[in-house]
């Protein structure tokens, strides 16, 4: 009911602002956006374009107010017609949205999909900007933010490359049933490590694989990193640090354990600055 | 095990006979009632949808398609992009998967048999795995020409390498033994199994997801293009296995008893074998493995209606038919506008009838 009304509200406030942007040189820009992706969404509440905004998939959950959108589910295995019965215009879509045939099922029906870049880097996170900005036809105003950013992001790098030290990192990741699997090459907290100045102490394997507690002792990290929910599933931080395997790395020694959210830390989103400058502070121990 | 032997040998001497008329009567309006069931949940996954679509346009989109276009063209774009095709894919794999359990549980006497389990749904996910996994990082351009096809070509290739190996494994001194053969089916899944979970270790994230597909289920990947060859090879299945009907009873006699009245044992399990191949190998190229139908629909048609194959192996057809359509109907519509993945429903909905004719059937048989 509070979803209805809110959007009602939306309309009401917003409709205006649409419909003067119709009567511009550009083709009538999407009104009706499905986001598909933690990043995308969060991309689309930084530009303030949340009110086109029809629905969201299950993994967009930053900020709280995309949990009150309807769910189309994860973004990997959406339904044609589910998404349909939105009635959207446009699909803002991860590298990663599918299945094919069900993409392809909705582009059939004259909805546009948009794909964003499969690229976590400062200069991925500004190409899927800028393709959203352009999307939704926002002109200077997304502009103004991709400026806002890349100065931000610059900022972020300079502070970093000011560090000292390369921590040897561990990144575990829920395996979902208990053993944690941690991250190789080719994986966006992969890419994190590296935008920190950090040393990934599983770089010789690819994607995310299991891994034996043994092993990740004898890697010998510094810092420990992983997403919230996985440090709760393992126990908290003093059960972490206290397992057998772990107790002799210098990560668990000095307590050096590193939790953030998910989205946050991995989404490669509009808070990558402040989350590259906080992940590289903390894997080096620095209160910040 | 003990239900169905009851059964069968309950039903040995009607088999040479003629069925008595009551029976015959009770047998038909089952029958005749799955039939109407299968028709009435065809018209309604058609009709239900995340989408609202009155069942005019429905109806006009079905039959008057470019009549329809000026009056509700996003209605007829939905039918007949996604409903259609969803509809007949379904209908097509749960008839595959009943028609073939039925034959199968009947080849092997053993009420436990189904198509997974002598290799053909697990070989054919295996090879799939293998493409996903392998090929495409390797030589992404080996199975191009193939397109769309691709995948169902190389998970056909995979039901039917599996199932020669559980097939030349069994064979002996001329001759296959019925529990050989489940044994040797059960070594190729236990092998299979582990090669799955090795790929899974070896792939990447993205093609970890690609193949999860693949061994979870799911009516989502429909489209015209891959449907018609794969709907035309399982329809070929469903028709041929209903034709074994009579064998297949004579074979309930036991094995050399068949023989002795004239079946060619060895020739009906190479034709129940490379049926199940074609049809379930096409089934799991489009859908994944989809478990449940194939175990349950030809042991609760056998509860209602008895174990006579001229009954049993079309009504397994349509209750497999039925039950997916159902399952893919709540599927799609429950958590709109996600959607649930169908090997979820056809466990949900199937497992508590599967009890309650279960429950039935031996009350009966007791009072």
């Amino acid at each position: 009911m509070s979803l209805s009304r809110r959007s009602v509200l939306a309309y009401g406030l917003f409709g205006p602002v649409f419909f003067s942007q119709i009567a511009r040189p550009w083709a009538s820009p999407p009104t009706r956006v499905v986001s598909l992706g933690g990043d995308v969404t969060e991309i689309v509440y930084s530009l303030g374009e949340s009110a086109r905004l029809v629905a969201r998939d299950s993994t967009s959950t930053y900020p709280n107010e995309a949990n009150s959108l309807p769910n189309v589910g994860y973004f990997r295995q959406l339904g044609a017609e589910g998404v349909l019965s939105l009635r959207p215009d446009a699909l803002l879509a991860s590298a990663s949205s599918g299945p094919p045939e069900a993409l392809k099922q909705i582009s059939s029906i004259g909805v546009r999909i948009v794909s964003m870049p499969d690229d976590h880097s400062p200069d991925g996170l500004i190409r899927k900007v800028d393709l959203i900005a352009k999307t939704l036809e926002l002109g200077n105003k997304g502009q103004a933010f991709i400026k806002t950013l890349e100065a931000a992001l610059a900022e972020a790098q300079t502070i970093i490359a000011n560090l000292k030290a390369e921590p040897r990192v561990l990144f575990l990741i829920n395996a979902g049933n208990g053993a944690p699997m941690a991250a190789g090459r080719n994986t966006a907290a992969n890419a994190l490590i590296g935008l920190a100045k950090g040393t990934n102490v599983f770089a010789d394997h690819t994607g995310y694989k299991p891994i034996s507690l043994e092993a990740a002792a004898a890697a010998a990290p510094d810092a420990i990193a992983l997403m919230d929910q996985t440090l709760a599933a393992m126990g908290g931080v003093d059960a972490l640090a206290e397992h057998p395997a772990l107790r002799l790395t210098p990560a668990a020694r000095t307590r050096r354990i590193v939790a953030r959210d998910g989205i946050y830390l991995l989404g490669f989103g509009p808070r990558l600055p402040s989350a590259m400058v906080d992940f590289a502070k903390a894997i080096r121990g620095i209160v910040s | 095990m003990s239900t169905i032997q009851e059964t069968l040998s309950a039903d040995k001497p009607g088999l040479i006979r003629d069925l008595r008329q009551s029976q015959a009567r009770w047998r038909l309006l089952v029958l005749f009632v799955l039939a109407i069931a299968t028709i009435g949940a065809s018209i309604a996954s058609l009709t239900i949808g995340s989408v609202a679509i009155p069942f005019q346009d429905v109806l006009s989109a079905l039959l008057f398609p470019s009549n329809a276009a000026t009056t509700n063209s996003q209605a007829v774009a939905i039918v007949e992009a996604i409903r259609l095709p969803r509809l007949i894919l379904a209908l097509c794999v749960g008839a595959t998967l009943g028609v073939c359990g039925a034959a199968l549980q009947g080849l092997f006497r053993n009420p436990l048999a189904d198509p997974g389990i002598i290799g053909v749904s697990s070989g054919g996910a295996l090879a799939v795995a293998l493409l996903i996994v392998l090929g495409h990082s390797n030589a992404p351009e080996t199975l191009a020409w193939a397109g769309p096809y691709a995948l169902p070509i190389v998970a056909f290739a995979g039901s039917i390498s599996a199932i020669v190996c559980v097939y030349a494994l069994s064979w002996k001194g001329g001759a296959t033994q019925g529990a050989s053969l489940i044994l040797a089916g059960i070594a190729i899944n236990a092998l299979v199994g582990s090669a799955l979970g090795y790929l899974s270790f070896a792939s990447t994230d993205e093609q970890l997801r690609q193949f999860t597909f693949w061994t979870l289920g799911s009516l989502a990947r429909s489209n015209w293009a891959t449907l018609w060859p794969a709907a035309i090879a399982m329809a070929f299945t469903t028709l041929a296995v209903l034709q074994l009907a009579i064998p297949l009873n004579l074979y309930l006699l036991g094995e050399r008893e068949a023989a002795h009245v004239g079946v060619n044992v060895e020739a009906l399990k190479i034709k129940i074998i490379v049926l199940t191949a074609l049809g379930v190998g096409t089934a799991v190229a489009l859908t994944g493995i989809i478990g449940f139908v194939g175990l349950a629909a030809p042991h609760i048609v056998r509860l209602l209606a008895g174990s006579d194959h001229r009954i049993v192996l079309p009504a397994s057809a349509l209750f497999g038919g039925l039950l997916l359509v159902a399952a893919d109907m709540i599927a799609r519509t429950a958590v709109t506008p996600a959607e649930l993945p169908v090997g979820i429903v056809t466990g949900a909905i199937g497992g508590p009838f599967f009890l309650w004719v279960l429950g039935r059937y031996r009350y009966a048989s007791l009072g």
